[in-house]
């Protein structure tokens, strides 16, 4: 099971070392993890996607408590937060299919932000649902390079 | 019940007089009421040495290896329930307290290490005597810090001593550069200090209601036992445990943590259990049908495996530490709390409400019955042999000492039989390292116990393979003239490791013979005994024995006892006894060897 967990943390020093740390020394397995600061400056974010079922999700939150610098820690349930992410995808594409991309783009509202001649850069936001929809049916013209900002959350 | 609450309520924070960084290190040392610590000098400390020398607050022992001083430390920290201090320099320095910090972590003793750095300016440049030794020990820290500002210093050590020594205590590290230890300023020392972590904050107190289900989980049971653990120790929650056991009547078993914690002659003790622990009380916990697990946390060494442990029992589980519960074993009533508090409040509700104990007489008379048949000499037969046996010499030192010594230990058969067979009836009196199992604790913990309970007999019951690992501290005994005592059973081999090469290995000897293969020492053939540790001791100025015959044993212990200094007795015995009951790694109760 997918669990997404936030956790507000102190921006200090060695502070993601600490949570990374943690999770691998302890044997958590991460999907994706997400760090930037907040709206304080003082205070940063930490969204992590974790692989596990609720008694190791007991065990990271209960870890994560234990680490000065952690401020806050969120295990949501499904349907509680509003989850996206952001997907930068550059596809191989060339004047007969960059028509069909298009399109596909279009339905998932992707956006087109670099064109060359033989590849497209498109931006995807949504949710894990969304995302991945869109990457299986653009999988086929050539994915060429991927970078996805893993999965945010926020309290509904 | 969760209270929010700071150290003191209003405290002013107060501006000192200028001064550089290393002086305001010391001034807050002596604030946290620092009288000892155990620190090896070097470049990038050796402003604070000097401090400490302008200072003159704070007595300064220097060990003959940063290990030996930080296990020293920790030894203090046991001994006294207060904080810990070692300090050394960069790089080598700092890498060298890496096994007494992990240690520290895993037995949860108040140690504060502070660490020389580079110049700031020469961070991440691999410059002399460099290591990120706040990276490197993250994984072993409740907490660490590099200080990049002078004007922190003050708040960093109210913070970390603060750490180290509430909720569940561990080791902090402070890492200091030696620009910042040579910073002019003045410093702010803060009049209290706040977590933005509100579980820092928090003061853990069991419910009422959470508590009285236990009573009534008590009330309701046939087989009860309580499991106590190192956090009994440090939470100096002896006398409310031992208050709680005799209301309810319920028989103890503690771990080799919590050994003292509660009389081991009280009738209610079952001593301690785990995989060399007694017959009775690892039977007493399998078969329970109630297990009250207070301070402790379900290590392999006490649950073997743990889904056949206790399999017919309902668990309640109390610690300060909210992660330990469900970790290791599912449990039904998981609480967190402080353990004093929770004893304490279960005596008076059960006074309150007029608890009386459920007439459990025929499983206290099943216990009774195990502990006749099946006492930790039960196998030992001490008579039988013509030389000294290891289970003998420490059960004459118990009987000299009238169990009134603290006993620290290195780790193998000989930190089994110390255990077993010295008694321990007050807390902080068996000392070791139970977590991690350091080779060369021993001696060094001994002196740092010594340092802190100078009017105390400390004798280190030590193996020969661990004396070694950290046998240079003998000059700091010497020269800083601390009377701490070595015991050696030496059987020149390494002792556990054999036992289980005999156990488990056909007897095949992978690197445990410590002397000369072609001729092996023993009582039998002194001429191979290897090292001489009486001229050992001789060459650091200490005094030393070494006995082989049984008629000498009783009056060698006792100049020993009467040498007013530190001492090395080593005392030779056959390597062919193995530490039994054992129950093999990851097996249960029922394959238990007994012979």
């Amino acid at each position: 099971m997918r669990h997404t967990i936030s956790v507000l943390v102190e921006n200090k020093f060695g502070v993601l070392a600490r949570v990374s740390g943690m999770f691998s020394g302890r044997g958590f397995n991460i999907d994706s993890l997400n760090v930037a600061p907040t709206h304080d400056p003082s205070l940063s974010r930490i969204t992590a996607v974790i692989k596990g079922d609720d008694a190791s999700l007991d065990m990271v939150t209960k870890q994560l408590r234990k680490l000065v610098n952690v401020v806050e820690v969120v295990d949501f349930k499904e349907g509680q937060a509003v989850m996206r992410e952001l997907v930068l995808v550059k596809i191989k594409a060339d004047a007969r299919t960059r028509s069909e991309i298009m399109q596909i783009c279009d339905i998932f509202r992707a956006k087109v932000v670099n064109v060359a001649h033989d590849a497209l850069i498109v931006e995807v936001t949504g949710d894990e649902g969304k995302t991945s929809a869109f990457l299986r049916l653009i999988e086929a013209f050539g994915i060429l390079e991927l970078a996805r900002t893993g999965q945010l959350a926020m309290r509904r | 019940m969760k209270n929010t609450s700071s150290p003191s309520p209003f405290p002013q924070p107060e501006l000192g007089r200028e001064m550089n960084g290393a002086d305001c290190v010391v001034e807050c040392l002596v604030r946290e009421g620092v009288d000892s610590i155990f620190a090896y000098p070097g470049g990038a400390s050796q402003e604070l040495h000097q401090a400490l020398a302008r200072s003159g607050q704070v007595r300064v022992i220097l060990p003959r290896h940063e290990q030996g001083g930080s296990f020293a430390a920790e030894g203090y920290a046991r001994a006294s329930g207060r904080v810990g201090v070692c300090m050394a320099t960069s790089g080598p320095g700092a890498t060298n307290l890496v096994s007494a910090i992990a240690d520290a972590y895993m037995d949860s003793t108040p140690l504060v290490a502070i660490t020389g750095q580079v110049y700031s300016k020469y961070i991440g440049k691999s410059a002399f005597q460099e290591t990120d030794f706040f990276g490197m020990t993250l994984p072993i820290v409740k907490h660490s810090y590099l200080v990049l500002s002078a004007h922190d210093l003050p708040r960093v050590f109210k913070e970390a001593f603060h750490l180290a020594r509430s909720g569940r205590p561990g080791p902090v590290v402070i890492d200091i550069p030696k620009d910042v230890q040579q910073a002019r300023f003045r410093p702010v020392y803060p009049g209290s200090i706040e977590f933005k972590n509100p579980y820092i904050n928090e003061v853990h107190h069991a419910s009422d209601d959470q508590l009285k289900q236990v009573l009534k989980l008590i009330a309701e049971a046939k087989r009860p036992v309580l499991y106590t653990g190192g956090g009994l120790i440090s939470a100096e929650a002896h006398r409310e445990l031992r208050a709680f056991a005799e209301k309810v009547n319920v028989p103890v078993a503690t771990t080799l943590m919590g050994v003292g914690a509660f009389p081991e002659t009280h009738p209610l003790s079952m001593q301690w259990f785990g995989m060399h622990g007694a017959a009775y009380g690892n039977w007493a916990v399998d078969q329970s049908d109630l297990l009250l697990c207070f301070g402790a946390r379900f290590d392999d060494r006490i649950t073997g495996d743990v889904n056949k442990f206790a399999t017919n029992s309902k668990i309640v589980h109390l610690d300060i530490d909210a992660s330990e519960h469900n970790k290791n074993k599912r449990v039904h009533l998981p609480i967190v709390s402080d353990v004093k508090y929770a004893l304490g409040r279960l005596v008076e509700l059960a006074q309150a409400t007029k608890f009386t104990p459920p007439d459990n007489q025929a499983w206290h008379d099943q216990i009774a019955t195990w502990k006749r048949d099946h006492p930790f000499d039960s196998s030992a037969g001490f008579g039988k042999s013509n030389h000294i046996l290891p289970q003998e010499a420490v059960a004459t030192l118990y009987e000299l000492t009238k169990g009134d010594a603290i006993i620290t230990t290195g780790v193998g058969q000989h930190q089994m039989w110390a255990a077993q067979f010295y008694r321990f009836d007050e807390p902080r009196r068996y000392i070791s390292s139970l977590g991690l199992g350091a080779m060369g604790y021993g001696y060094p913990a001994a002196m740092g116990a010594k340092v802190a309970c100078p009017d105390k007999q400390v004798i280190d019951i030590d193996g020969d393979g661990s004396f070694v690992m950290n046998i240079q501290e003998l000059a700091t005994a010497k020269i800083e003239k601390i009377a701490a005592k070595a015991m050696i059973l030496n059987n020149q081999h390494l002792g556990m490791v054999v036992q289980w090469e005999d156990r488990f290995y056909g007897s095949v000897r992978g690197n445990t013979i410590l002397g000369d293969q072609s001729n092996v020492g023993s009582p039998d053939n002194p001429s191979g005994l290897y090292p001489d540790f009486v001229k050992i001791a001789e060459g650091f100025g200490v005094k030393g024995r070494r006995v082989i015959r049984k008629s000498e044993l009783r009056e060698a212990i006792q100049e020993m006892l009467d040498h007013d200094g530190p001492y090395v007795l080593d005392i030779i015995v056959p390597y062919t006894e193995h530490v039994l009951p054992m129950i093999p790694a990851g097996k249960t109760v029922k394959e238990m060897i007994l012979s």
